[in-house]
């Protein structure tokens, strides 16, 4: 039908659109990364020809010399721990507030809501002199902890809005069933808890992956440096266009991953967002 | 476990359930409250002291000093402005824009993990490789918006003020509005779709349904994406850190207090920085909720 | 004149369903028709395409002599009532009701004094100023009602909009409808999948089957002339009884007993549906001269009794009989599960039959009851449709 033609065409248009606006940085990373160092001012946005150099270089000299080996072996290490112990502790406080009754649940939730709102850069100070004076600066704990901070208040109500929707008479049933307390759980509830966690954990995952400002405050070597830290003194002394495709490389390095993790978990990813974020 | 609650006192199942929950809970709450509270509690000490760590046998207490400082430089002041002014426009075009979005991913009969996709890739980049992105595009010599069409050759992005604004604020708003975009859209799915079929019924064109169906009723959604937005929006850091560095005046807050603290050293004027940040949070946060009253609860899409 | 046609309208959808297929129906100027079937017969959907919240696939949608196929809803002037009322939950009742108008520019003092009418007709006047979120599911009816009226449009066009009160309200609001509809004397396709809403109400009825229009008439045609077995089953509560039975030189041989073959079927011999409604059953103590003329008496083994006070039904089974019988009724069987009646089950039949409440018949009796044959429906077991009935015309 002649309408339904437009209509589609249309959406095709806007769908393409968005597809664009969200692309176009990362297709200009990956053409920046693949231009050798003499055409990397040449500014064009698909590269003349094609060279590998920035990732060799990027690479060379092993995890010593390489100035991005280690720290991507941090962010690794310390995101995934921090995913693992957030989503543990959150799991517990989430299955209390969804499932039992007791004063302060409120509290607990409002609380969790204020600190998802606070300026990080206020506690740079007191963290710096704290981790200073315990001797937890430049570590992994050191930056382990504010990321637990400040991702519990999302895993924390993601969590609780996929536990409300898990039928808990089915632990009951089973239990009728003739299952022990811990079976039941095992067998029935945890299968229904876990594609909520896993989700919670993608979002753990991204915002620990993501930060900057602790990790530039509360690290000052490779001990720890991330990432996201790392790429921001790529910049040196060396002339300005040299570390541009050594950036770019690096950040494709960490981008793509991401971008295929986001297109495996798009459908979950946005219903825990959803989820977490409206409910907060 | 059962999860309903007694009705008369506090039963020997109920005090143990209680008591179940807060240890449960309790972890959660240690290690949200250790980085929160007590440095805030620590910052506010930090900030009557003048601590300067390049000088540490120097110090002691100043009372309001610092405050006094820090008011009353005109640095304060301007980052104050640029932070409010790259918020406002920020979380302006970002609402326009969401909105947008939002319908498309509401409205779309295909292509639907595409778009998801295609929205979740600004939130999953790591904002400073994002920013490193924008600030190479347009970069002067090899940035490629300079050779775009309509836009001058020579154009130096990050040598003006207000241009530098542009970009980050292009950045930003990039890297955000898929988040916005999502909020909105859980507002969206709220409203029932037989009304619309009413409202064509009744006459009214798709964009007198939007501004007088659509829009009404996803008050509370926006409203509560607003607020997470300029709270969000207030905190910027990342992106003006890569991009500028503070540099043509176009520092935030956030650049400041960290120039203070980290780069400088001095505790005691960072640390008042960082407690005057806290406040205009707050602030921005009372004033929300002032005008939401109780529309956040509203808000909440009932599950 | 806003007389709606139809005409061998049809609509498949995306994914292949053919929810309309070729349906042609007129509805007469200020007529109340109703179309009625089960969920999914497409009815919902023919409605929709008449206000133009549907494409149409195919055929033309004619509203007061001009095809309408490709208008807007709101080029339509119709008003449509839906089943959840859709009623605009930041406006207030006033606001709601008023909302059409507003956006077709009329005046605002014209606004206010036909909103004012429509509430005084449908009793919504202290209600005018609160918002639907405060009212009871009654009210909203109303409120949805009088956003329909205030526009004085060609037609109404209603989706089930009783379906979501409780009995009592629905039974009560039944009567306001008609009572509504006949003083204003506007158009109106109503949508129901309650016969007993569809028989009350209408003037005319339209019965509709996985998107196939069965049959149009009177309540009174449907009731005594159904055209075929899905009809015959789908009108009148509690449905029509049916069994297997056997045409044999002029005879028909039932479960309960023979009787005359009814005419129209001369010639015909062999496998035949024999449809018998509850109403064609009595007590046969209670009968009187009749059972001499007409008629079969039969033993039941009565299973269950059901008092309503002004009705007694008597549910009880009787043997298909013969070995071709319970072949017959597997084959029939089938063939009813095709075409959506309830199933007949072989080797034995459940019947209901209404009695007399004066009646003494008790659960476990062994009572004697008859059967008026001379209201016996006969169908074709392949096709379903009706061969003949001994019914009065």
């Amino acid at each position: 039908m002649e309408r339904g033609t437009r209509e589609y065409t249309l959406w095709s248009i806007g769908i393409a659109l968005v597809l664009v606006f969200a692309m176009i940085p990362v297709l200009w990373l990956i053409s920046l990364s693949l231009k050798p160092s003499a055409a990397i001012a040449d500014g064009r946005f698909v590269p003349s020809e094609i060279s590998f150099e920035n990732y060799e270089s990027l690479f060379a000299g092993g995890i010593d010399a390489s100035p991005f080996i280690k720290p991507l072996i941090n962010s690794i290490l310390i995101a995934l721990s921090t995913t693992a112990i957030s989503i543990v502790l959150a799991s517990f406080a989430a299955y209390a507030i969804a499932r039992l009754e007791f004063p302060g649940k409120r509290a607990i939730l409002a609380g969790a809501l204020a600190i998802a709102m606070f300026p990080p850069i206020s506690t740079i100070g007191p963290l710096f002199d704290m981790w200073r004076a315990i001797g937890l600066y430049d570590t992994y704990p050191g930056l382990i902890i504010p990321y637990l901070t400040f991702s519990l208040p999302l895993a924390i109500y993601a969590l609780v809005a996929f536990f409300r929707e898990i039928p808990w008479e089915l632990e009951q049933a089973a239990q009728v069933d003739g299952a022990t307390p811990f079976q039941a759980f095992r067998k029935v509830i945890v299968p229904l808890a876990a594609p909520g966690m896993f989700t919670a954990a993608i979002l753990v995952f991204i915002f620990a992956w993501n930060d900057f400002l602790f990790a530039i405050s509360l690290t000052s070597s490779d001990a720890s440096r991330t990432v996201p830290a790392a790429l921001a003194f790529f910049t040196g002394e060396s002339s300005f266009t040299e570390p541009t495709g050594s950036i770019a490389a690096a950040a494709v390095v960490v981008t793509v991953p991401i971008i295929l993790f986001v297109l495996f978990f798009q459908r979950r990813i946005v219903s825990g967002l959803t989820a977490g974020a409206v409910k907060g | 476990m059962e999860a309903h609650a007694q009705p008369t006192g506090a039963s020997e199942r109920t005090r143990s359930e209680r008591r179940l929950a807060w240890l449960l809970c309790a972890p959660a709450v240690v290690a949200m409250l250790a980085v929160t509270a007590y440095p805030i509690a620590y910052a506010i000490v930090l900030s009557v002291q003048s601590i300067d760590l390049r000088f540490p046998a120097e110090g002691g207490f100043v009372g309001l000093d610092n405050y006094a400082s820090v008011l009353g430089s005109e640095l304060w002041w301007t980052d104050l402005f640029n932070t409010v002014f790259l918020t406002v426009v920020s979380v302006s075009i970002e609402l326009v824009l969401g909105m947008a979005i939002a319908l498309v991913m509401h409205r779309a009969i295909f292509g639907r993990g595409a778009v998801r996709t295609g929205v979740l890739v600004p939130y999953g980049i790591i904002t400073v490789v994002a920013a490193f992105s924008w600030q190479f595009a347009f970069a002067p010599d090899s940035g490629f918006v300079n050779g775009l069409p309509l836009i001058s050759d020579d154009m130096d992005w990050f040598g003006d003020r207000f241009s530098s604004f542009a970009v980050i604020i292009m950045a930003e708003v990039w890297k955000t509005t898929p988040f916005m975009a999502l909020l909105l859209l859980a507002g969206l799915v709220t409203i029932d779709g037989q009304l619309y079929e009413a409202a064509k019924v009744d006459g009214a064109s798709a964009v007198q349904r939007f501004f007088r169906i659509t829009l009404p009723l996803m008050k509370p959604a926006i409203l509560v994406a607003l607020l997470f937005r300029t709270l969000d929006a207030f905190r910027v850091f990342d992106t003006i850190y890569i991009m500028t560095a503070g540099a043509q005046d176009t520092e935030s807050v956030s650049i400041l207090g960290f120039n203070q603290l980290i780069s400088r050293l001095n505790l005691g004027l960072g640390s008042a920085v960082s407690v005057l940040i806290f406040v205009c949070v707050l602030i921005v946060a009372f004033l929300y909720v002032r005008v939401l009253g109780t529309r956040v609860e509203e808000g909440r899409p009932v599950k | 004149m806003s007389e709606i046609t139809l005409d061998q309208v049809s609509k498949v959808f995306a994914d292949g369903q053919e929810a309309v297929k070729d349906m042609s129906l007129e509805v007469g100027d200020g007529e109340f028709m109703i179309l009625v079937g089960p969920s999914g017969c497409g009815k919902s959907t023919a409605l929709r395409m008449i206000a133009g919240l549907e494409d149409i696939t195919g055929g033309e949608v004619r509203i007061g002599g001009e095809v309408v196929n490709d208008r807007a809803p709101k080029d339509r002037d119709v008003a449509m009532v839906f089943q959840n009322y859709a009623l605009y939950p930041h406006m207030s009742v006033r606001e709601n009701m008023g909302f059409a108008l507003k956006l077709a520019g009329v005046e605002k003092g014209e606004i206010e004094s036909k909103v004012t009418a429509a509430a005084k007709t449908l009793d919504l006047e202290q209600h005018l100023d609160r918002r639907p979120a405060n009212l009871s599911g009654g009210q909203r009816q109303r409120v949805a009602m009088g956003r329909a009226i205030v526009r004085d449009p060609k037609a109404f066009l209603m989706d089930e909009p009783l379906s979501n009160l409780d009995a009592k309200l629905r039974v009560q609001m039944r009567t306001e409808v008609a009572r509504l509809q006949s003083r204003l004397e506007t158009t109106t396709v109503y949508v129901t999948h309650d016969q007993v809403e569809a028989m009350t109400l209408g003037d005319r009825v339209a019965v509709m089957r996985a998107g196939v229009l069965q049959q149009v008439g009177t309540p009174a045609e449907l009731y005594e002339e159904p055209v075929n077995l899905f009809v015959a089953g789908f009108i009148g509560s509690p449905a029509m009884n049916f069994m297997p039975a056997e045409l044999s030189g002029g005879r028909v041989r039932l479960p309960i007993g023979e009787a005359d073959a009814p005419e129209g079927v001369e010639g015909r011999e062999g496998p035949v549906v024999a449809g018998l409604r509850p109403e064609s059953f009595e007590d046969a103590e209670m009968v009187g001269g009749v059972r001499d003329e007409r008629g079969v008496v039969l033993a039941a083994e009565i299973d269950l009794v059901e008092s309503l006070g002004s009705d007694l039904y008597a549910y009880f089974h009787v043997e298909s009989g013969a070995v071709e019988s319970e072949q017959l009724a597997e084959l029939v069987g089938e063939r009813l599960e095709e075409t959506g009646v309830p199933e007949v089950r072989e080797g034995q039949e459940q019947i209901v039959a209404r009695l007399d409440p004066a009646s003494r018949i008790k659960r476990r009796d062994s009572a004697e009851l008859w059967a008026d044959t001379a209201k016996l429906h006969l169908f074709d077991p392949e096709s379903g449709e009706r061969l003949a009935s001994t019914a009065h015309d």
